[in-house]
């Protein structure tokens, strides 16, 4: 059976109906969240962002369909899916690094706090100091480990002095769990690191201009089994601190790390809630499908 | 793993919120900044191409006309035959200037002295006798009949024209004096100075006098020289690609190869030239000024280009189409032959024409050969001597006349528009055989 | 003559194709499947039997013919003449060749030299006709070898194909032959200039005035050579023009490729590239009749000395032709630093001009030096700018406004007009392109390492 005909044997809107969909979603219905077939709950108490009704299309095509859904201050939230189900596109939303394509467009409502994202009074710059994001394929500069940490801070004049400087990259190298290891190659280029020092030099850089939120696209997905660990073991000591939203394929890493989960299924958000019922009950029969490895 | 020390986070206590707000405003003002600096850039190119190409054609397109004066020509069968036998060879040597000079007396018949009489005198070119002879020769039933025939005025007198000279200005200070000044005036009053569409410029060579220059020598040149050019460039081109894409190993001697293509594609132009006069005339003792030499030169230099465009183009030809002919049991020379060469050959006829265009408007190497010499003829092989165009517009631009600045312009039009054209040919093929796989 | 040769060849050869051709259905009896080969190919076997030896026997007849006729008409000349020093008989035998070939002669002919020009006459008139004997006669024999030896069992496919490779590689060691005729013309008549001026007073002499060894008595004993000065007027020009064409070049590259929309890119770019396809001869006429003139107004105006033929004007044109040089080269270089860096800064709130300062332009400096170097090199060499709109006046300056003068202008100048061609005159222009082209050949093999190891970085 193919995912469109599941999709439609369960009531869910085919692909191909998309654009004529989308009209009318797009005006409307930021309200209209209650009636959508999400399971779970998605609303959360302490919400550090909410997503409500949000499209996005790219050119005619629609990659989002109306997905709404909290993210709570200082917890680890993962979005798992099959390949091409928008995780990755519903993520760069929320720190609006969609808006670098041209023909992306995207419609709904998402908050950080008080402020609408994508409202225009909200300047980019300062929505990506506040949400950082973490890629794929680590992406150190070529720079010097130092420059790399010290990029952020500097450009946004977090600092005055070249000692408050080095005390920033410090506290964030060590904050990553690096500093042990490059504590006395500071200078030496960041491209010379191994695969996972340099994701975990990344997720230095984005600390150190102390976000509220970071965003992580399948970080681990480019490291060996240990740099794994070690990142994992890193993202549950950052949640003290920040919010964390993590996008994986490796549905053991979602439930190793976060404590809500959220299934993408070709755009729809099928099901969200608590990670330990999604992996052990899950309410939706997709959902199942998939954490079961009927595919993905 | 030791707890991050509060102290040493003495941003922490403020919020990423403020601090970057208190920044944005110089950051965006600096963003703006910049992104002026790119367009002013890009203007500035461009204003640059616009400023050209205005002042060139501003100055060269009044060389498309020519001021012409009709005289009453008496063909005065005393002069052009006087022995009343219509011997050719006694009518070509006869007196035409004697009937130009009669016609501008007739014209104005109150001129009197020497000196005022030269003076009238210039007003008709040098030309004006030798195209009367022409039209003798041609009908020989002319003489002895009278004729308003359009006779070429001289260069000074188009200059002035045209606008060119300053009527303001003090008598010495200018080319043209007040009493020929007052004769203009009169011709073109009653009609008989006229500015007539400039054929010379295309039909004659080189001459010294502006108003019987003309660029069919260099035209003629450029033909044989991007002639000889194309038909060794384009076959021993195309051959290397075949060879380096299809054929070759890779090794040492390849490498070297390549490395020498890519070299000689930057190498100057003028060292080509140099390569030119030290072995194809020096050595094998091939003659100066030819079309030929200046050929094998330029096919120098243009094969780079050829080659680079050629292995360009069989890249593009997927492997696919290889692995099937060679599936069909065709040898690989039947495969490029058949199949590989027939697909890459619009990319590598779009890459020749570029680099004849660049070919064409190369001038440099050609100096170092001799193509630079003054030549009226217009060559009619190989080994003629000549010159080409862009030569033509190095040669014309150093000399002072204001008519020559002219006819330079018009020139570069020429130079350019055949260039457009080149350009535009492979524009359109590129277009036309664009194939994606 | 030669036309008529090469017809006649080609003829043949053509004919000898569908003689070939035909021969191969006969030898078949009338069944391809018999022949190794198709019979197309056993025609090319032929037509190549035919034409290709006598081609080659032609080409070193022409080549060797002109200089054995000379030689054997100066060996015959009256021993008055024959024992002359070698460069007044070389304007005898220019005489003659003259006066064979019916032109104008610079002295009223002697009668040993219109004897000689008889004699040549003759000897190529004999030359000639044995040309056509031996050509002919070569491809006949060639063809009638060929159909003879024609069979079924001939690999005549492997034989051509083996023919058309052949040709494939001797066409791509033209390059090479290219370098090798370059390096050894230039360095024969250097090495020849050098033992009349020695090296170092070449390289490192501050006067450079060539005019005043012209007498041939006076042969390097007080002719001024020092190339100084022509270095640093190269270097004046080139410099100005890279300060043109760097900036504008980049930041255009920057707009167009982070900036521009696709729209814009797609008017801009090619615009901007029509700067690369003007002839030279055009920029050299622009900036000597309209840019040096107006700089010169302009200094006036402002108290400023500036010479007519200054530095300045050829240099600001120079800069804008290598415009579109850069910014292309560039272009490739911005294009090739992965997405990924522009990402991991825009994510990290930097603006676009900070990504491109801070992140873009450091990672893609080495191909942009690359590039740089490649402009470099090509505004060394330029020539026809510099010759129209620079001076012939070598001055050791620094001063922008005042006239200088290149390596290039020099040995346009000194190779254009009539002189003898051995003289150190014209063997100085040789140096100067032996410098030319080791300068620009070092600047190009680095640019090249430099942008080949960039790109393999990122890929």
């Amino acid at each position: 059976m193919s995912t469109t005909a599941i999709a439609t044997d369960l009531g869910l809107k085919p692909a191909a109906t998309a654009a004529t969909a989308s009209r009318s979603v797009s005006s409307v219905e930021v309200t209209d969240y209650d009636n959508r077939q999400t399971v779970g709950k998605i609303v959360v108490d302490n919400a550090k962002m909410i997503c409500r009704g949000v499209n996005v299309y790219y050119g005619e095509k629609q990659a989002i369909k109306n997905v709404s859904l909290d993210i709570g201050a200082n917890e680890v939230i993962a979005f798992i899916g099959p390949s091409g189900c928008g995780k990755s596109t519903f993520l760069r939303c929320l720190n609006r690094m969609n808006d670098t394509i041209t023909t992306c467009r995207v419609t709904g409502q998402i908050k950080l706090d008080d402020d609408d994202v994508y409202d225009k009074s909200i300047d980019v710059v300062q929505l990506r100091a506040r949400v950082g994001m973490v890629f794929q394929k680590p992406n150190p500069f070529p720079k010097s480990i130092y420059e790399n940490v010290a990029y952020g801070p500097r450009i946004h004049g977090m600092v005055n002095t070249k000692a408050e400087l080095d005390d920033l990259v410090r506290d964030s190298l060590e904050r990553a769990g690096l500093i042990k290891e490059v504590e006395k190659r500071l200078n030496e280029p960041g491209t010379s690191l191994s695969g996972g020092q340099q994701q975990r030099l990344c997720i230095a850089r984005a600390i150190a201009v102390h976000p509220e939120v970071i965003l992580m696209d399948e970080p681990c997905s480019a490291l060996d089994p240990i740099a794994t660990a070690k990142i994992e073991e890193l993202i549950d000591e950052l949640r003290e601190n920040y919010t964390i939203v993590i996008v994986t394929h490796s549905m053991q890493q979602a439930a190793r790390v976060s404590q809500r989960t959220a299934y993408f299924h070709l755009g729809d958000l099928i099901e969200i809630g608590e990670t330990d019922q999604i992996f052990t009950n899950p309410k939706h029969k997709l959902t199942e499908d998939y954490i079961t490895g009927r595919f993905g | 793993m030791s707890k991050p020390n509060a102290t040493a986070v003495p941003t922490a206590s403020r919020d990423i919120k403020t601090i970057v707000n208190a920044t944005l405003k110089r950051r965006h003002a600096a963003e703006r900044r910049f992104r002026w600096y790119g367009l002013l850039a890009i203007s500035l190119g461009l204003i640059f191409v616009l400023l050209m190409f205005g002042n060139i054609i501003g100055k060269g397109y009044p060389a498309f006309w020519q001021s012409y004066i009709q005289l009453p020509i008496k063909f005065d069968a005393a002069i052009l035959d006087p022995e009343g036998n219509r011997d050719p060879h006694a009518i070509e040597n006869a007196d035409y200037a004697a009937l130009v000079r009669t016609g501008l007396r007739a014209l104005f018949p109150n001129v009197e002295g020497r000196v005022e009489l030269r003076a009238l005198y210039a007003l008709s070119s040098s030309d004006a006798p030798l195209e009367l002879r022409q039209q003798v020769m041609a009908h020989p039933t002319l003489i002895g009949t009278e004729q308003e025939i359009w006779l070429l005025a001289s260069a000074t007198v188009d200059t002035f024209v045209k606008g060119n000279i300053d009527r303001q200005a003090e008598e010495d200070h200018r080319p043209i004096k007040d009493n020929q000044i007052g004769w203009i005036d009169q011709l073109q009053a009653t009609g008989k100075l006229k500015q007539r569409f400039n054929t010379i410029l295309f039909t004659s060579g080189d001459s010294r006098e502006p108003e019987q220059a003309g660029i069919r020598g260099a035209l003629m040149g450029s033909f044989y020289t991007l002639l000889v050019t194309f038909l060794l460039s384009f076959p021993v081109g195309v051959a290397t690609a075949v060879y380096l894409e299809e054929f070759a190993p890779k090794n040492r001697w390849t490498d070297l190869i390549e490395v020498n293509i890519n070299n000689l594609a930057a190498v100057p132009s003028i060292v080509f030239g140099l390569l030119g006069l030290a072995v194809f005339i020096n050595f094998f003792g091939l003659p100066r000024s030819a079309p030929l030499v200046g050929g094998l030169v330029l096919s120098l230099m243009t094969l780079p280009v050829i080659i680079i465009a050629g292995r360009a183009a069989l890249t593009s030809v997927p492997p696919s189409i290889r692995e099937a002919a060679l599936g069909m049991g065709a040898s690989k020379l039947q495969m490029v032959g058949h199949h590989v060469l027939p697909l890459a050959m619009p990319g590598m006829l779009t890459g020749s024409i570029i680099g004849m265009a660049r070919a064409l408007g190369e001038s440099a190497p050609l100096l170092m050969i001799g193509m630079v010499a003054f030549i009226v003829d217009v060559p009619k092989s190989f080994l003629d001597p000549s010159t080409v165009l862009p030569v033509q517009i190095y040669l014309w631009s150093d000399l002072p006349e204001r008519a020559f600045v002219e006819r330079t312009s018009a020139a570069i039009m020429v130079l350019l528009a055949f260039m457009i054209l080149m350009n535009g040919l492979a524009i359109i093929l590129r277009k036309r055989f664009e194939r994606r796989w | 003559m030669l036309s008529y040769l090469l017809l006649t060849l080609a003829l043949l050869s053509s004919a000898a194709y569908y003689l070939g051709r035909n021969r191969a259905f006969a030898v078949a009896n009338g069944h391809i499947r018999n022949l190794h080969s198709l019979p197309g190919f056993y025609g090319s076997y032929t037509a190549l039997w035919c034409g290709l030896p006598a081609l080659l026997v032609l080409a070193l007849w022409v080549a060797l013919q002109p200089s054995l006729i000379t030689d054997l008409v100066v060996a015959g000349l009256p021993p008055e003449l024959h024992d002359l020093p070698a460069d007044r008989l070389n304007l005898v035998v220019n005489d003659i060749k003259n006066l064979v070939n019916g032109n104008i002669v610079s002295s009223a002919p002697n009668p040993a030299i219109l004897e000689a020009a008889n004699h040549y006459r003759n000897l190529r008139v004999i030359g000639n006709s044995a040309l056509w004997v031996v050509i002919v006669s070569l491809a006949l024999a060639g063809l009638a070898y060929s159909w003879n030896a024609i069979a079924p069992t001939l690999r005549a496919r492997n034989r051509v194909e083996q023919i058309v490779t052949l040709f494939l590689i001797l066409s791509s060691t033209l390059a090479i032959f290219t370098t090798v005729g370059i390096v050894l013309s230039v360095l024969f008549e250097s090495i020849l200039f050098f033992q009349h001026v020695p090296i170092t007073e070449f390289l490192f002499g501050l006067q450079w005035s060539p005019q005043t060894a012209l007498r041939a008595d006076q042969v390097g004993s007080s002719g001024a050579f020092g190339a100084i000065p022509l270095f640093s007027g190269t270097l004046l020009i080139s410099g100005i023009a890279m300060l043109v064409a760097v900036p504008i070049g980049l930041m255009s590259a920057l707009y167009l490729s982070e900036y521009a929309t696709p729209r814009f890119r797609a008017i801009a770019k090619p615009a901007l590239e029509i700067l690369a396809g003007i002839p030279t001869v055009v920029y050299g006429f622009f900036a000597a009749l309209t840019v040096a003139p107006l700089i010169r107004q302009i200094g006036t105006a402002m108290g400023l000395q500036v010479a007519s033929e200054s530095a300045l004007a050829a240099g600001l044109v120079m800069g804008v032709m290598i415009i579109p040089f850069v910014s292309s080269l560039s272009d490739d270089v911005i294009n090739a630093v992965p997405q990924s860096m522009r990402d991991g800064s825009y994510a990290l709130g930097a603006t676009k001009s900070e990504t491109i300062k801070r992140v873009l332009l450091p990672a893609a400096l080495p191909g942009i030096v690359g590039s740089i170097l490649l402009a470099v090199s090509r505004a060394i060499g330029e020539t026809m700018i510099v010759v129209m709109a620079a001076g012939l006046s070598a001055n050791l300056t620094g001063n922008p406004l005042a006239a200088v003068t290149t390596v290039t202008v020099q040995i346009v100048t000194l190779l254009t007009g009539d002189q003898e061609f051995d003289s150190p005159k014209t063997l100085a222009a040789f140096a100067l392109g032996l410098v030319l082209f080791t300068i620009t050949l070092i600047l190009n093999i680095i640019a090249l390492r430099v942008v080949r190891k960039y790109r393999e970085q990122y890929e």
